[in-house]
């Protein structure tokens, strides 16, 4: 029979521990929040906004015509780049070379007056095919010739590009980078905690010396989980608010990140324990579960969005229990999307029931 | 009743027969020790009554109970120390002390317990600042918690200097005086001559010799022997010359004394040998002395036989 009474004194046994070593509290509590001081401060920097290059060519004495002021004003109103002036007549090739750039849109001398005549005239937009950043840029000139063709036409937009407006009040590099740091948290802490005790405490005889006493497995293996939920929901707190006050990131919070934090630790705690019941010395045991946990930290989207990686990448990132964990963390706090979060939970849930399962049947107190 | 009932255990790794047919019991009450150098059966008989590894063939009962069977019931009433006992690293003694009440579920007096086997000092230390005898003694306090009929000690001052054995003993003799049983394990053979009502001496997965000090001295000991501080070529020169039963260890030449007089064959021999020697000396016979004689060597500190 489950005793709370002894998951209780086992809990507060694994508190003291945990905390009193320092090196978990140093690499679940501290450590995520030191990786998003460093990416967040890396990618954030300028509001994680484009910079595009504009060149005005059309002015009349040195004063930009009415329509291409127009035209640079509606381009600086995405708020998704960051315009840069160049100066009228400069070479905007190598003006772009010169400042390591790539993007940037030119208006041509006489565009005023083509435009209102009604003739055709071409906005250059300047980038390299690579380059994410080239994309953005050519989606906003994009943008903005289009909407100049319409009030041309005398047309008023039906269907207005929701995506780039979307994109300039939501989601910037931090609000991806809070749920991936969740879960790398949800991964690492319980994962190379558990891998180390369980090794250890398998060489020492220490489980031996427990399954001397009342406490059984299950309540062993119960309260390492509650404690890791515990440090998880902590970690979380303590990421959105470093998130929030250091880098402005919008969290959606919901009740809805609570099972994540829950069936996260959970799956975790067991993976950690059935690499370490599994391996014959701590050592062979710290191997194994750095090799499952370092692709698995890189690889299911806790540093950057996995949408940057190759495709086939993507598919290989699909084995990793936290990738679901991640993705459905990306879905509710930076999203709301609650739809596709549920199906996220689900799959975590399944492979946490199963490496549970397997975990525990391999966990012995004793020996035959 | 007896506490422990052992009758006709066997238990083999592969081809190796780590206990080949032992036969004890342990009366209420008593300090039972088995005695042998490593690799002699000691932990994995204890191992097996203690319910944490299954027998091949044999019977035991500990308490009245199978403990392969019925183990968790059975550590309730017993207190063990696994050989090699170690504890969680930034654990107290006294929390260490009250976390294992909390798993029994009983009410446990921490500072009475702790200061029964003499660790109050350090009530207050992590583990991994506690010393190797003072861990030993946490193992012995965490051993009392629930209040055991029957300990289970499997080496508990191996590797502690004198000073933390004996403060060890004293605990064990306490346990004694309240009347539990108490099971001890050692290759120290001082330790089991000093401590243990009766004695087993364990070579190679049987008993070899069993029954109180006493009753071993008498049948496989000899009364007296002569002794003195020589070099070997001594003993040597009077296993050639005489019929005397001799060992050497240590620069001592010992002589068993079997008939009255030996001990005057031992002398003139020794005169005539003109090897040099000072210190002469009888003494009684000693569980070391047959421990030798019968395992074929002394138990070094680590247990190994020499």
């Amino acid at each position: 029979m489950l005793s709370i009474g002894r998951v209780m004194a086992d809990l507060q046994v694994t508190s003291r521990q945990f905390l009193r070593s320092r090196v978990g509290v140093f690499f679940s509590l501290i450590f995520p929040i030191v990786i998003m001081l460093i990416f967040g401060a890396i990618f954030s920097g300028g509001n994680g906004a484009v910079t595009a290059y504009v060149q005005d060519n059309d002015n009349a004495g040195g004063i930009p015509t009415q329509t291409s002021a127009a035209f640079v004003s509606a381009l600086n109103s995405t708020g998704v780049v960051v315009l840069a002036p160049v100066p009228p007549g400069t070479n905007f090739t190598q003006f772009l070379v010169s400042h390591s750039s790539s993007d940037g849109i030119v208006i041509p001398a006489g565009f005023e007056t083509r435009f209102r005549a009604g003739e055709a005239v071409n906005v250059s937009v300047y980038g390299s095919p690579a380059s994410q950043t080239s994309a953005i840029v050519s989606g906003v000139a994009t943008q903005v010739v289009n909407q100049f063709n319409l009030y041309r036409a005398g047309g008023s937009a039906v269907i207005k590009v929701a995506s780039l407006t979307l994109k300039s009040s939501g989601a910037k590099y931090i609000d991806f980078l809070i749920p991936g740091l969740v879960g790398f948290s949800i991964l690492t802490a319980p994962m190379f905690s558990l891998v180390n005790i369980s090794s250890q405490y398998k060489r020492d005889k220490l489980f031996k010396q427990l399954s001397l006493t009342p406490l059984t497995r299950g309540e062993w293996l119960l309260s390492k989980v509650i404690w890791y939920i515990i440090i998880t929901i902590a970690a979380f707190i303590l990421m959105t608010l470093v998130g929030e006050n250091a880098f402005g990131a919008h969290i959606a919070l919901s009740l809805y990140i609570l099972p994540f934090l829950v069936v996260g630790p959970f799956l975790f705690v067991s993976l950690g324990m059935l690499v370490g019941t599994a391996s014959n010395s701590p050592e062979s045991a710290a191997i194994v579960g750095q090799l499952i946990t370092f692709p698995m930290m890189f690889l299911s989207g806790t540093f950057f969005p996995i949408s940057i990686m190759p495709t086939w990448l993507q598919t290989v990132a699909h084995v990793f229990p936290l990738f679901y964990v991640v993705e459905g963390l990306t879905n509710v706090l930076t999203y709301g999307n609650v739809g596709p979060a549920t199906i996220d939970l689900g799959i975590t849930l399944i492979i946490a029931v199963a490496v549970f399962s397997a975990a525990v049947r391999l966990f012995k107190w004793r020996e035959d | 009743m007896p506490s422990v009932v052992v009758d006709s255990l066997r238990k083999s790794y592969g081809e190796i027969r780590a206990v080949d047919g032992v036969s004890f019991s342990v009366e209420d009450g008593e300090i039972f020790s088995l005695l042998g150098p490593n690799g002699a059966g000691k932990t994995t008989t204890i191992e097996i009554l203690e319910g944490l590894r299954a027998k091949d063939g044999g019977e035991v009962k500990v308490l009245g109970l199978d403990p392969w069977k019925s183990g968790y019931a059975l550590h309730r009433k017993m207190g063990i120390i696994p050989q090699g006992f170690r504890f969680f690293d930034y654990s107290t003694p006294r929390e260490a002390v009250s976390y294992y009440a909390k798993l029994f579920g009983v009410k446990a007096d921490v500072d009475r317990i702790l200061k029964e086997v003499i660790l109050e000092d350090a009530a207050s230390l992590y583990y991994n600042k506690l010393s190797g005898g003072q861990r030993q003694k946490l193992g012995l306090a965490l051993s009392l918690v629930n209040s055991p009929q029957l300990v289970v000690l499997d080496e508990p001052t191996t590797g502690l200097d004198p000073q933390a054995r004996r403060a060890v003993w004293n605990v064990i003799r306490e346990l004694k005086k309240e009347d539990r049983s108490v099971i001890l394990t050692t290759h120290y053979l001082e330790e089991a001559e000093i401590l243990a009502d009766r004695v087993a001496i364990m070579n190679h997965g049987r008993i070899i010799s069993a029954g109180t000090t006493e009753e071993i001295l008498e049948k496989e000991g000899s009364d007296e022997r002569l002794e003195v501080k020589a070099a070997e070529s001594l003993a040597d020169y009077l296993k050639k010359e005489t019929k005397l039963k001799v060992e050497y260890s240590n620069g001592v030449v010992s002589v068993l004394l079997e008939r009255p007089h030996d001990a005057m064959v031992a002398l003139s021999q020794i005169e005539q040998s003109g090897i040099e020697w000072k210190n002469l000396r009888t003494r009684e016979d000693t569980l070391e002395d047959v421990f030798v004689r019968m395992v074929g060597g002394s138990p070094t500190e680590a247990g190994e036989v020499v």
